[in-house]
């Protein structure tokens, strides 16, 4: 028996792949069915979900009103915003941008996999203490995609750092503490310590 | 706002998605990336009956090397793109451009064929490939065609695709020989260019022996200026010819202008990344006959 990781995903390619293969030379192929509905199986946070879902529904209202994963955040609804950032297949992506449909087979992770109110994450643990929010309604959204960013550049330049975080919109105007925060979040998980001293940012706290 | 009911069908082959555009074609959709089409279905500005996902259609993601052009499968991501050596080393422009094709989120679903059949007027990659004289290679019922870069981009986001045809790939040609540069102004990284430009010369020595600009934002489709061309043609590139060609530019340029920018504004930013561009992608070029000697 092969290893479980990942298995998911490839099952679900092979077989979408091998009839095309059965029948190579087929140039009139007949047009596959309209559906207006669709089960799908999807990999959310680890737990395979399977549901029926209406093919316009956006993966974000599935996420959030299917899975009642509230912790991904819907804002503008056409991409601009970055609240609605989760990771598919460890990318980040807008899941406003996406159907629900489109994610069948494919592996999602939200914020809530990240940590816990008791267990914060290195990099939740970084925004707490950099001010990296205020009302956290964007926030979910940079979380995930600072994840994915630092797995990428472990080491990044501030520059990089607003470059990597253009597409996150913050109303209320924290973006320094936000790049301070993934600056040191980068720090901290490169030091391999979850937990360190909290920072007062200008000698303000404490 | 949620989008208006519709039809939906995910083909798993070009053949499957020809024979739904020929069923469909006029009452429905090819959902690429999404992340242009979603915006609007989301917002109700688009409403068509069906919708036809093209994201498992596997065979339609490839970069492949082929008599001096890259082939670029139309259902590749941006983001695949952005990370292919071959995209870095044999289309340096493209690696210019692509990592201005809005934020990291967008390009990580984006396709490039997506990007070159949306033809946005202040899109990157129209303007990489209107620059580079590169093609497309389009499927409908009657079999396939190709389209040069010029012949594509009719109008705002109106391209040469009938209603029932498909992009299949989208033809880049090689240029590391040569030198290129792709500039653009946006009020933040990863927004829409108010101005962009791609420049691509060949030198010999200090003299540029061709040059070629596409601007994008500035224009319904992507914009060339063979007079503005012209002028940096057969010269040194000099601070003189820059300034000329910037004039040139910014005189015969005609954008519009709207909230984000007037048309004086744009004018102005053409004529000055016109003339940065040059000189970038003239400089590459004499770095890279330096390291050929």
């Amino acid at each position: 028996m092969k290893k479980r990781t990942g298995v998911v995903r490839r099952t679900t390619k092979a077989r979408v792949v091998t009839p095309r293969r059965r029948n190579p030379v087929r140039t009139d192929a007949a047009a596959p069915p309209l559906v207006t509905r669709k089960e799908i199986t999807v990999q959310v946070n680890g737990v395979a979900q399977t549901a029926e879902v209406e093919v316009r529904m956006t993966l974000v209202d599935f996420i959030r009103e299917r899975l009642g994963l509230t912790g991904t955040h819907v804002g503008c609804e056409h991409g601009v915003c970055g609240a609605c950032t989760i990771l598919l297949d460890g990318a980040p992506v807008r899941s406003c941008l996406m159907f629900a449909v489109q994610a069948a087979g494919q592996e999602i992770m939200t914020v809530e996999a990240l940590g816990t109110p008791d267990r914060l994450h290195p990099i939740q643990e970084a925004f707490r203490d950099h001010h990296g929010l205020q009302c956290g309604f964007c926030t979910p959204g940079f979380l995930m995609t600072t994840l994915a960013f630092l797995r990428e550049r472990p080491s990044p330049t501030a520059d990089e750092i607003r470059v990597a975080l253009a597409g996150h919109l913050c109303r209320c105007t924290v973006y320094q503490g936000i790049v301070e925060a993934v600056s040191d979040a980068a720090a901290r998980l490169r030091a391999g310590t979850p937990t360190p001293a909290p920072r007062a940012r200008g000698g303000a706290r404490e | 706002m949620k989008p208006a009911p519709f039809q939906y069908a995910a083909p798993e082959s070009v053949e499957e998605t020809v024979a739904l555009l020929h069923a469909h074609g006029t009452e429905g959709k090819l959902l690429a990336g999404g992340q242009s089409l979603v915006p609007l279905l989301n917002m109700r500005l688009a409403r068509p009956s069906v919708i036809i996902d093209l994201n498992r259609v596997r065979t339609l993601d490839y970069i492949r090397e082929e008599n001096g052009e890259i082939a670029i499968g139309a259902m590749t991501r941006q983001r695949t793109a952005e990370r292919s050596p071959v995209v870095t080393r044999r289309l340096p422009l493209l690696a210019d451009a692509l990592p201005l094709v809005g934020h990291l989120q967008i390009r990580t679903r984006g396709t490039v064929g997506g990007n070159i059949a949306h033809a946005d007027p202040s899109a990157e990659l129209p303007a990489v490939l209107a620059a580079l004289e590169g093609s497309v290679v389009v499927r409908g019922p009657g079999g396939t065609r190709r389209v040069a870069a010029h012949a594509f981009f009719v109008s705002y986001l109106t391209t040469a695709l009938g209603p029932d045809e498909l992009l299949l790939e989208v033809r880049f040609p090689a240029h590391e020989h040569q030198g290129s540069a792709f500039l653009e102004v946006a009020r933040r990284h990863g927004d829409y260019a108010l101005v962009g430009v791609g420049a691509v010369v060949t030198m010999a020595g200090n003299v540029c022996q061709r040059a070629r600009l596409a601007f994008t934002g500035v224009g319904p489709v992507p914009v060339r200026i063979p007079d503005a061309e012209a002028v940096v043609t057969g010269k040194m590139v000099t601070d003189g010819v820059l300034a000329e060609l910037g004039k040139l530019v910014t005189h015969m340029i005609d954008p519009t202008g709207d909230i984000h920018a007037s048309a004086e504004y744009r004018k102005e930013v053409a004529g000055v990344l016109a003339r940065r561009a040059i000189r970038a992608a003239a400089e590459r070029a004499r770095m890279k006959q330096m390291r050929m000697r």
